[in-house]
């Protein structure tokens, strides 16, 4: 381990505290109270180990009670400059997160929570880049970096392979950050290998290209790691309107609707629970093809025999027939059978490829956004439930982990849902079939509280919501601090990271996105570059190029 | 400070009366005792380090009081010319808080195992034998709890003599503020009353 000087980020010493209530350090005189801010990382040298943690209260202190009754006389410079750190002096509050242990051994696990205090007088320092990469984790092949901790240059990772073990959730209200840090994931995600990404993208604005609110264009997914990301489009026209060839189109039969797909649609199609429900009704009756049968059904007595046959309410079955009728408007959408975007996708997926489907107009649909997600993601788990099965327990036989990525999550997991959809499903299994979510919102307390419970590592920028901040919170340790922390971010991001893939919860800056210097960070090559590469690495392969 | 360089013209009288905590001293010359505060010294060998707490003149003879002499005389001055006889008369003693000790070559701030003795020589001290004195100020709650008549008066007079000694005196007097206010953290007005007393 490096050394850990004293010198200049030396901020106290304890004086006072307990694991539960945090330790009460005395700031030297030195050391201006105002540049203490809360959030800052700390670190305790204790006689037989380091501690690790954070800045949770700043206070004014004096060692008389009635310091407020007979102030000093500090309108004699003198007097003031003896006075204030002595008789009246700046203290914190540090709570203590975590052990450091000097033993290399003890720190094969990674930093381990601190289970008890450092002794009086121990002396507190700022913490330096290396006592939090030695928390986080230095950037590497595993480790990505997603921001900064506030106030510090490090570089503050998450690590991947970690991360993905659980479906995770990316929140904050409108504006904060959430696609730019989903952007960032993805990107994480891709370059550590540790997973694929199949990614709804509702606003298209993950795959190909997507822009700032300042209007500035930023670089899609496809446009950093060409070789390595498909996108598939529902909607080729406004694909190609934005430069884009799509690598497939996608289009779906009316025979892979199930009724499944129209109970979570009840909300956005305002269908009945009785509508609704006469869609198994009418699967029941009608076979694979029912929807295409039901929805070319002529109206007038035939239709009111349908329903009798159903035993359904006729007006019910009729509002049903209407409502479905907007499909006909989905132009991604037809009569045909045999259409294989799943295999397509599963194609891809396959090669290491990670896909992103764009929405196109359809994206401004949210029945049409419910609709192909859950249906795509419903066959392509089925897929990987069967595949991890067949590989019964042989780890190189399992398919590679899959994230995928859906906005507006509250729509397919809120706690009347929840329990019927893929969803649903997947959060709750956690990742049995190496199937994980990462859920975007803007809204978590639509989420199911068992759903928001499982999610393993929250990303959430500012939340101003009462409800969404509990929804965010519960049933995690500390959340009392934490949700003053979340109330308190800066409106644009900032994010509070905590769960899983951390060793303890962090506000961070998110790392910037969007400017060359930041694609180049990503490892994107401008095409000149590429192209040298190309030739170099050719050169190497076949000897210098004749003539 | 091993070489006290005992010179006559710094030795000030001799001790009459001690003990472990104070000592008394009786001045060769009248009216020629240290200022209250000053840091004097005693012992040739295992020297004892006071600070001055009480100067007094008085009678020699505790039965026979001064009596007023001045009503015909221009002068103070003149009273002591024509009665001459009275610096025999009246002498000056002063008092001196033990505040520290030389054991072994090493200054140490606290109380000497064995009082001086009676008719030890004391010396006032050099400039740089108080700078190195009060290079701490480890002694001063001996003067802030001395059972004397204004123990604050006693340690600020001994700051601000001592100050002069070092090298940035205003510096000095700072650092020894501070050192009185982690002593008297809680008696804010017993601290501002010695501050002020200290301030520049
Ligand atoms: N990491 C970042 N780097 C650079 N700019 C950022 C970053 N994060 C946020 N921004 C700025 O903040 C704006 C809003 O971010 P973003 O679009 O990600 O918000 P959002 O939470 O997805 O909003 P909405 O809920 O409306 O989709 C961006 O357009 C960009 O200008
Ligand atoms: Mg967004």
């Amino acid at each position: 381990m490096n050394e850990h000087p004293q010198g200049d980020d030396r901020l106290g010493m304890v004086v006072a505290g307990s694991l539960t209530e945090g330790l009460k350090v005395r700031l030297d005189r030195e050391v201006s109270i105002e540049n203490i801010k809360v959030g800052r990382y700390v670190t305790v040298q204790g006689k037989l180990m380091r501690f690790f943690g954070v800045v949770s209260d700043v206070s004014l202190e004096a060692s008389d009670p009635s310091l407020g009754a007979s102030p000093p006389d500090v309108s004699d410079p003198f007097i003031a400059e003896v006075i204030s750190g002595t008789a009246a002096y700046g203290a914190m509050s540090v709570e203590p997160m975590l052990a450091l242990s000097s033993d290399p051994l003890a720190m094969i696990d990674g930093p381990q929570p601190a289970k008890t205090v450092p002794p009086h007088f121990s002396p507190v320092s700022l913490a330096t880049e290396s006592d939090v990469q030695l928390v986080f984790g230095e950037e590497d092949d595993r480790h990505f970096w997603i921001g900064n901790p506030l106030d510090m240059e490090t570089r503050l990772c998450l690590d991947i392979p970690e991360l993905v073990m659980r479906s995770n959730g990316v929140f904050g209200k409108s504006g904060t950050g959430k696609t730019f840090l989903t952007r960032l994931l993805l990107a994480g995600i891709l370059q550590s290998g540790a997973a694929s990404n199949l990614v709804f993208d509702m606003e298209s604005e993950y795959g190909w290209k997507g822009y700032s609110e300042d209007s500035r264009e930023v670089k899609g997914l496809k446009q950093l790691y060409s070789s390595k990301v498909a996108v598939f489009s529902l909607d080729e026209a406004s694909s190609k309107r934005r430069g884009l060839t799509p690598d497939y189109v996608v289009r779906i039969g009316f025979d892979e609707i199930e009724p499944e797909d129209i109970q979570l649609l009840r909300e956005s199609l305002n269908l009945s629970e009785v509508a609704a429900d006469a869609a198994y009704s009418l699967h029941r009756h009608l076979g694979k093809g029912w929807l295409g049968q039901f929805l070319a059904y002529p109206t007038g007595e035939t239709f009111g025999e349908l329903a009798t046959a159903l035993g359904v309410n006729e007006r019910a079955l009729s509002a049903l027939k209407n409502r479905l009728s907007r499909f006909h408007r989905f132009g991604f959408m037809d009569a045909k059978s045999g259409h294989d975007s799943v295999g397509q996708i599963l194609q891809y997926l396959d090669r290491g490829m990670h896909v992103v489907l764009e929405f196109g107009r359809y994206g401004s649909d949210l029945a049409a956004y419910i609709l192909v997600a859950n249906l795509l993601t419903r066959r392509i788990y089925e897929k990987y439930a069967q595949m991890t099965e067949a590989a019964m327990g042989d780890q190189s036989q399992q398919p590679r982990p899959l994230v995928i990525t859906i906005e507006e999550a509250h729509k397919f997991l809120n706690s009347r849902v929840a329990s019927q959809t893929i969803f649903g499903t997947i959060a709750r299994e956690m990742r049995k079939y190496n199937v994980t979510l990462l859920v975007v919102d803007q809204r978590p307390s639509g989420i199911d509280d068992e759903v928001m419970s499982q999610l393993g590592t929250k990303i959430t920028c500012l939340l101003d919501n009462e409800k969404d901040l509990d929804a965010v919170l519960t049933g995690v340790s500390g959340s009392r601090k934490l949700r003053s922390v979340l109330a308190r971010l800066e409106s644009k991001r900032q994010a509070l990271v905590f769960g899983h893939a951390l060793p303890m919860p962090v506000v961070i800056e998110t790392r910037e996105y969007g400017s060359p210097e930041s694609y180049r960070e990503l490892g994107f090559k401008e095409a000149a570059e590429l192209k040298a590469q190309v030739e170099r690495e050719t050169e190497e392969l076949f000897g210098p190029r004749e003539g | 400070m091993n070489n006290h360089g005992s010179k006559r013209d710094s030795r000030l009288g001799e001790i009459v009366e001690a003990s472990t905590g104070e000592f008394s001293v009786q001045c060769y010359e009248l009216y020629k005792a240290p200022p209250l505060g000053a840091l004097v010294r005693c012992n040739e060998d295992g020297p004892v380090y006071g600070v001055v707490s009480d100067v007094i003149t008085s009678s020699l003879d505790p039965a026979r009081h001064p009596i007023a002499r001045g009503r015909d005389e221009d002068s103070e001055e003149a009273v002591y010319l024509s009665n001459p006889q009275l610096s025999r008369l009246l002498h000056t003693e002063f008092r001196a808080l033990v505040v520290g000790h030389e054991s072994d070559g090493r200054v140490l701030r606290y109380l000497a195992p064995r009082p001086p003795r009676i008719h030890s020589f004391v010396y006032s001290c050099s400039g740089d034998e108080v700078r190195t004195f009060s290079s701490s100020l480890d002694f001063v709650p001996i003067l802030l709890s001395a059972p004397v008549r204004s123990p604050d008066d006693v340690a600020t007079s001994f700051i601000r003599q001592a100050s002069v000694h070092h090298p940035e005196p205003e510096r000095f007097l700072v650092d020894a503020g501070r050192v009185l206010a982690g002593l008297l953290g809680r008696d804010m007005q017993r601290l501002n009353g010695l501050l002020k007393r200290l301030s520049p």
